[in-house]
């Protein structure tokens, strides 16, 4: 294994956040996005189903959600771009002693509402919603998700019963919608005290009753902040969008070759532009006809185009999984995603056409970007104690 | 009264590096002395227990050359002069990638 000083970050470049099941690597790029500088692999061993930038309130803190087999799951950050990762002794993210369960991952780490610049969430499993307010010091299970009376009738999806979305509604900061596989769709009003379930006309393939309440495989959702109340979904078969925030969903799945997959990426400027990667179905979960393309719609689900300039086209038998595909904010927006195989995507120009990052890490499980510097400096709080992370491996990427 | 505790690798960041710990306990009982380790090193506790206080699944304690599994899980006493170690299990791996990537 090579080994190598971290990252030289510049403000106003790209940073890619990879995670794979052999730990995380990190990649940064000036803004034109020609060359990325590799670092890695971080947590080396340890899975890392998510990651997370925090640009806000002058951080610039990465997130890592590392789990040992062995030692558990906790999360760690850096404020030096991978250079040290704060190890703290008492795991983080833990369910209080009356739950009755036990953290076995943590599946996505959420930023709060931008008016609450210390707020973040975690989704983990088994299905819960854990949420900070001290910008990730302390954690606190969300009760109200986690007494709910559907709870006990979950289903742990073949990944498990992971909580792996979360979004905030800019226009409200108490409205908030999880998914959780296979849950469904739940939203908030009052800030995580009640919820809802938001299923409605979400099909459920492999139960007797095709649209029921809630139990749905939700694999993705996501939205624009400008269009809070209009929804995309990526289900276990089905492609589905929301105009109401999630109250009622119509099938959008015309013009792909399967309805099934995994990953679902907003544009970031565009709210009627989306970006899906079908799978062929749930028994063989590789791309349709060992091609391997994006679809992206630009009119909100109308119609749908595939992506596949620089992408191989024969015997590309490649899987795609839920948080492994993402988008940067600059411009031209940048999309990314990286495959089971442990092949990085990117594109520079909104996917017009596609570069490969990088082609021999471990399978990748999740795949987050963000502009660097994207606020003001000032001093973060401060955090748990630190240690001088692994030295990290440098290699560079022709793009 | 004293016992040995030998470290894994891993835990070690969390032990001041070291591989043998001694630390006093009040009864010859793994849980107790798991206790008494975590006090005096607060990062193994979480590492080796979960939320509920039961042993990590793919984590190990030995009594000697016999694993707590078989004797009595963490109330297993021990005896003057038995040392007790945590390992890693051989499993995981290839077993959890498969579990978590296909979903």
């Amino acid at each position: 294994m090579q080994f190598a000083p971290p990252l030289n970050v510049k403000d106003g470049g790209a940073l890619l956040l990879v995670g794979t099941t052999k730990g995380a690597f990190l990649l940064a790029a000036s803004s034109a996005r020609s060359s990325w500088q590799i670092s890695g692999p971080h947590f080396a061993g340890h899975a890392v189903y998510a990651l997370a930038f925090d640009g806000r309130s002058g951080r610039q803190r990465i997130w890592a959600a590392v789990q040992s087999m062995h030692f558990g799951s906790v999360l760690r950050s850096s404020d030096d771009f991978g250079r040290s990762f704060t190890q703290p002794e008492a795991a983080n993210v833990k369910f209080p002693s009356d739950a009755g369960v036990d953290l076995k991952q943590i599946w996505q780490i959420a930023l709060g509402p931008g008016d609450r610049p210390d707020s973040l969430y975690c989704g983990v499993e088994p299905a819960a919603l854990f949420e900070s307010s001290d910008a990730g010091s302390t954690w606190a299970l969300v009760r109200g998700l986690f007494d709910h009376p559907h709870r006990a009738r979950w289903e742990p999806g073949g990944g498990g019963l992971c909580l792996h979305t979360i979004l905030i509604d800019p226009s409200d900061p108490r409205r908030m919608h999880v998914a959780i596989s296979t849950g469904g769709v739940y939203r908030t009003e009052d800030g995580g005290r009640s919820w809802q379930p938001r299923n409605q006309g979400i099909r459920a393939e492999f139960l007797p009753e095709k649209y029921p309440e809630f139990g749905q495989c939700v694999h993705k959702v996501v939205r624009h902040p400008r269009n809070p109340k209009r929804l995309f979904l990526q289900n276990h078969f089905g492609l589905y969008r929301s105009d109401d925030g999630g109250d009622s969903w119509n099938d959008i799945a015309h013009g792909v070759p399967s309805d099934f997959g995994f990953a679902m990426v907003m544009h970031p400027h565009q709210p009627q532009t989306v970006y899906a990667l079908p799978l062929e179905s749930d028994q063989f979960r590789c791309v349709p006809e060992a091609k391997l393309r994006v679809y992206r719609t630009r009119d909100g689900g109308g119609s749908w185009e595939p992506l596949s300039r620089g992408l191989p086209q024969a015997d590309a038998f490649e899987t795609v999984l839920r948080d492994a595909m993402a988008a940067d904010d600059l411009q031209p927006a940048g999309i990314y995603f990286g495959t089971r195989s442990g092949k990085l995507y990117g594109s520079r120009n909104e996917g017009a056409s596609w570069q490969l990052l990088a082609h021999t890490l471990p399978p990748i499980v999740c795949v987050k970007a963000a502009r660097i510097g994207q606020a003001k400096r000032a001093a973060p709080k401060p955090r748990t104690k630190s240690s001088k992370g692994r030295r990290t491996g440098r290699r560079r990427a022709r793009a | 009264m004293p016992v040995v505790f030998h470290i894994p690798g891993y835990l070690r960041q969390f032990t001041e590096g070291q591989k043998r710990v001694p630390v006093d306990v009040p009864r010859r009982v793994v849980r107790d002395a798991l206790d008494c380790l975590s006090r005096k090193y607060p990062g193994v506790r979480d590492r080796v227990l979960t939320e509920r206080g039961e042993l990590r699944p793919h984590v190990n304690i030995f009594v000697a050359t016999e694993s707590i599994r078989y004797t009595g899980g963490l109330d297993t006493q021990f005896g003057e002069g038995e040392e007790v170690t945590i390992v890693p299990a051989v499993s995981g791996g290839s077993a959890h990638q498969f579990r978590t990537i296909s979903v």
